[in-house]
């Protein structure tokens, strides 16, 4: 089936000619209408652009001329990375009418590329959320099990790779939304550095969090994705100059020799039994592979959680201030002055999550109350910055755990606090900004996905793909697929 | 401190400035879009300054310079390392609905600016100078308030701002001024912004307060707004140091408050009150990485560096001779300052230079406009040529000042128009002679009036000669010869 194949395996395809970008994007939107109203993984579906993309890329092909390895290749974008003359909502009524007049550089990378946009998917609004049930429009159901959630924020984009709805996706991961859907929904995620693919035209949540990665069907296919859109780019600032080296070829270098540590602080009380089998599993795995495994301590990592919740939320009260009914998105009607005019609008706009976070980050960053809690929650970024790099000088890579269980169930965690503590083990990476990728590493006893995790030194992108790619290739979980309808 | 039923004690004033200079740059702070004033609402933004979803601020490098350019002239400490902040309020000019500004960390600090009042010279204190983005204009028929609706332009939205912020040095209105003036011509003379009051392009808050003299203490402090010009500041100030001083002599006290200034009442008026002070939540801007100042840049900036107003103002009294008041002129505008100085290359008779300039080219074009003054349709080169043809005795003072209309006109040089126009002093005795004899002959009276020893009589008769050469003639021939003649009859 065309729409079960690998990215690698669509371009070969497309270089013998056995298939066409025009029929593999046919698939994929069939397959859409078919399927995603049970799934819920688009907010909106750019049919004919992909079509027109697909056949340009065709012709690419038959002149014997593709642009990259992405050519033809049909993705989808998190609604959160604005698209030039196509709605990008962030899953919030706030911005439900807002059209960008300009892509985002990772997607104006991934058209140069010559990828095939297949739509936007549905998220958490503003990505805060670890289920996508907070978002303004739909819900988004796991392909495993549509009882239970994709994971999120980035849940729409890991449950269309899952359930075989796009080749491949984009995501953003500011406290583990790449990573925690892509181990819900048995996918690979990754969260390359902090700068490594520029952020210009992702809507903030999180500045000094935000990271844009891609998730995919294997390593090597998040390899390809990963190289289309990184790179220095003039219109961030925080982006940063490295070259970008060409990741999938360096995947098989294999794992002898690599130093990994195993974190104690990362297997915790109340985790899923199921989940810390499976991990532990996986390490002898890395370790009948050739890699020497040993224990390491990143003690702060309690305290990155709660750290998290100071910072992430600060920035984000700063940077959701713009939506005011001024200039964009909505403006609720009738109100007699210019106050009245912004709070109505924000009141009607925001879920309710989005508003605790707002409250949250008004609140520490007032007179008063900064230096004890924005100011200290930076100390403690530090401190946590500190334990990776202490443990980096004697391993190579951080291997953990991805969630400490598998993916709940719709309006099971009601509580926000239970919400939260989800991504225990993916904020570190976040506010440290280093690279970290989640693989698939086996299956609960009800059959849902359950993933592993590296965390890498700054820019060492290649040393997570190259161990998890390792780990990939010497088990058999990618073969296993959901079964939709 | 209390002096009980005493005679009010006299008051000192103190005042600080607070003034934001829109940097010359051809482009935004933090996104590319042209700075230029006048064009049509929103025709000069992007999404960047409009504030839109996933935009990011990327520094403007120049900006910086400029930023470390005045920062140096006002002799601050350029900090290492500089950082933006955003400040949080809400306010529909502000697109993103917080300002990308400094706060902890600004780009330089501790500084002085020297004064001259009254022929005495000051140091005024320069506590901060930072850079930052300008806000939006709202457009509506009368006050926000009232008004039905409200447009928002964003040309001006992201323009360079530089904020300097005075110590409370300044002793009185004629220093403010004073202050604003010279500030002014230091960042008119580096280049670094237009200082144009008119158009905004400087604009100026003052904080006022009044103390018993000889207190350390200062008293309550006023912030005054709006005072859109020179003029303005003085007397903005002026009122409000007479209502301060009111105030305290009736034994009221000073409410800490935002005043603005209303120009066409003549008063201050009641803002709001530190009661109602925003918080406005400061923190690192997350988006910009801190920047490094690299000190062998900072130390490039520095050497190149031109000679400041006040320095040159004093070259030009002791390298050129001139009277303070014309070095004052002078240095105005760096273009006037160099203007003169091209001229005198040519001609070396300053003062002749100086007067020509002050009474004739400054009656054309205002001394403070750079951008005129450069486009002078007469170079200093040609009003040096034209002064020439005067030092030659080849035209009279008086035909040449209508040269110079002539060459303002058309641009053209002196020679040119003076042959065209035959404007050339006659010289020729032959010619002359014919001319002095016809007025004798024509003026009897006149010539019996001098026989009789009525030696003003001959006056007369010179003026009647130039009259009838049309102005050409040379005087000094013209009185040898009349006299000749006259003694002859």
């Amino acid at each position: 089936m065309l729409t079960e194949k690998t990215i690698q395996e669509l371009t070969a395809a497309y270089r013998s000619g056995e298939t066409t970008p025009t029929a593999v994007a046919e698939a994929y939107l069939a397959r859409i209408a078919k399927l995603d109203r049970e799934v819920g993984a688009y907010l909106t579906v750019t049919g004919e652009q992909a079509l027109e993309a697909a056949a340009g890329a065709a012709a690419r092909y038959r002149a014997g001329a593709p642009r990259s390895a992405l050519d033809g290749v049909p993705v989808a974008l998190k609604d959160i990375l604005c698209t030039r003359g196509v709605p990008t909502t962030c899953g919030s009524k706030i911005l439900e009418s807002f059209v960008p007049p300009y892509d985002a550089t990772v997607v104006e990378r991934l058209r140069a590329a010559g990828a095939v946009l297949l739509g936007k998917t549905n998220m958490d609004e503003f990505a805060m959320g670890s289920s996508t049930e907070h978002s303004a429009f739909k819900l988004t159901r796991n392909p495993w099990d549509p009882a239970r959630v994709p994971g999120g924020s980035s849940g729409g984009s890991a449950a269309a790779v899952a359930g075989g709805l796009a080749a491949g996706a984009l995501g953003t991961d500011t406290g583990g939304s790449v990573r925690q859907p892509a181990a819900f929904c048995g996918v690979v995620g990754l969260k390359p550095t902090y700068g490594r693919v520029s952020r210009y035209g992702l809507v903030a949540f999180g500045s000094s969090l935000d990271h844009i990665g891609p998730l995919a069907r294997d390593v090597t296919d998040a390899a390809l994705l990963l190289r289309a859109i990184a790179g220095a780019d003039p219109r961030d600032a925080t982006c940063l100059t490295a070259p970008v080296p060409d990741y999938a070829a360096a995947l098989a270098q294999g794992v002898r020799g690599l130093r990994l540590g195993l974190p104690d602080e990362y297997f915790i009380e109340g985790m899923d039994p199921e989940v810390e089998r499976a991990v532990r599993t996986a390490v002898d795995v890395l370790r009948g592979l050739g890699a020497t495994v040993e224990r390491v301590s990143l003690p702060a990592t309690p305290h990155a959680l709660a750290t998290y919740y100071v910072i992430a939320p600060a920035e984000a009260s700063s940077n959701l201030a713009r939506y005011d009914g001024v200039k964009y998105g909505l403006r609720v009607a009738g109100a007699r002055d210019l106050i009245e005019m912004s709070s109505r609008t924000r009141a009607a706009g925001f879920g309710a999550e989005v508003k605790r976070r707002i409250m949250l980050g008004t609140y520490v960053l007032s007179a008063g109350y900064y230096e004890a809690y924005y100011g200290r929650a930076q100390r403690v970024r530090t401190l946590v910055r500190r334990d990776f790099d202490a443990a980096f000088g004697r391993v190579d890579l951080i291997v953990a755990p991805m969630t400490p269980n598998v993916a709940f169930k719709h309006g099971e965690k009601e509580d926000p606090l239970s919400m939260y503590l989800n991504d225990v083990f993916a904020v570190p990476a976040d506010m440290t900004g280093l690279p970290a990728i989640s693989v698939p590493c086996g299956f609960s006893v009800q059959g849902l996905p359950i993933g592993l995790q590296f965390i890498g030194k700054a820019l060492d992108e290649a040393g997570v793909l190259r161990a998890a790619y390792a780990y990939e290739q010497a088990t058999p979980w990618r073969a296993r697929r959901p079964s939709l309808a | 401190m209390s002096t009980g039923h005493a005679a009010p004690a006299p008051m000192e004033v103190v005042i600080g400035l607070e003034v934001h200079a829109q940097l010359l740059t051809r482009s935004k702070m933090f996104c590319g879009c042209p700075t230029s004033f006048g064009a049509p609402p929103n025709s000069q933004t992007c999404p960047v300054c409009q504030g839109m979803p996933g935009v990011l601020p990327v520094v403007n490098r120049r900006a910086i310079e400029f930023g470390i350019r005045a920062a140096l002239a006002f002799n601050c400490r350029v900090n290492d390392a500089c950082r933006f902040a955003r400040k949080h309020y809400y306010y529909p000019d502000m697109p993103k609905n917080f300002q990308i500004t400094q706060y902890e960390e600004p780009l330089a600090e501790d500084g002085y600016l020297e004064i001259d009042v009254d022929g005495a010279s000051r140091t005024i204190g320069i506590q901060r100078l930072h850079l930052e983005e300008d806000v939006g204009k709202l457009l509506h028929e009368g006050t926000l308030e009232t008004a039905q609706a409200s447009l928002v332009d964003y040309n001006r939205s992201g323009v360079p701002l530089m904020e300097t912020v005075s110590k409370p040095d300044l002793r009185s209105p004629e220093e403010a001024s004073a202050y604003l003036k010279a500030f002014r011509a230091v960042l008119v003379y580096l280049g670094v912004s237009s200082g144009n009051m008119e158009e905004g392009s400087l604009r100026c808050d003052a904080n006022v307060s009044l103390r018993p003299r000889g207190a350390r203490e200062l008293g309550t402090k006023v912030e005054i707004k709006n005072m859109n010009s020179f003029r303005n500041v003085q007397r903005a100030l002026e009122f409000e140091v007479r209502r301060q001083a009111q105030a305290l002599g009736a034994g009221e006290r000073i409410v800490q408050e935002t005043r603005l200034w209303d120009a066409d009442g003549g008063y201050t008026r009641s803002m709001r009150s530190k009661e109602y002070a925003h918080d406005y939540r400061y923190f690192p801007e997350p988006d910009l990485v801190p920047l490094t100042l690299d000190r062998a840049r900072v130390a490039e900036i520095r050497a190149g560096l031109l000679e400041l107003p006040r320095q040159r103002r004093q070259r030009f009294v002791s390298q050129y001779g001139l009277p303070q008041y014309d070095a004052e002129l002078l240095t105005q505008s760096r273009a006037l300052a160099e203007y003169f100085e091209a001229a005198v290359r040519e001609l070396s008779q300053p003062k002749i230079v100086s007067n020509w300039i002050m009474s004739e080219l400054l009656r054309e074009l205002p001394a403070d406009d750079e951008r005129a003054i450069e486009s002078s349709p007469i170079t200093p080169e040609r009003l040096a040529g034209l002064l020439k043809l005067v030092e030659a005795g080849t035209i009279s003072g008086k035909i040449a000042k209508d040269v110079f209309q002539k060459m303002f006109v058309s641009g053209e040089d002196a020679r040119v128009i003076v042959s065209r126009e035959g404007l050339t002093q006659v010289a020729d005795e032959a010619a002359l002679g014919a001319v002095i004899d016809r007025v004798i002959a024509q003026n009897p009276k006149a010539i019996e009036d001098y026989r009789r020893g009525k030696t003003v009589a001959a006056k007369a008769l010179v003026g009647q000669v130039m009259k009838a050469t049309g102005g050409k003639a040379n005087p000094g021939i013209v009185n040898r010869l009349l006299e000749e003649k006259l003694s002859q009859i």
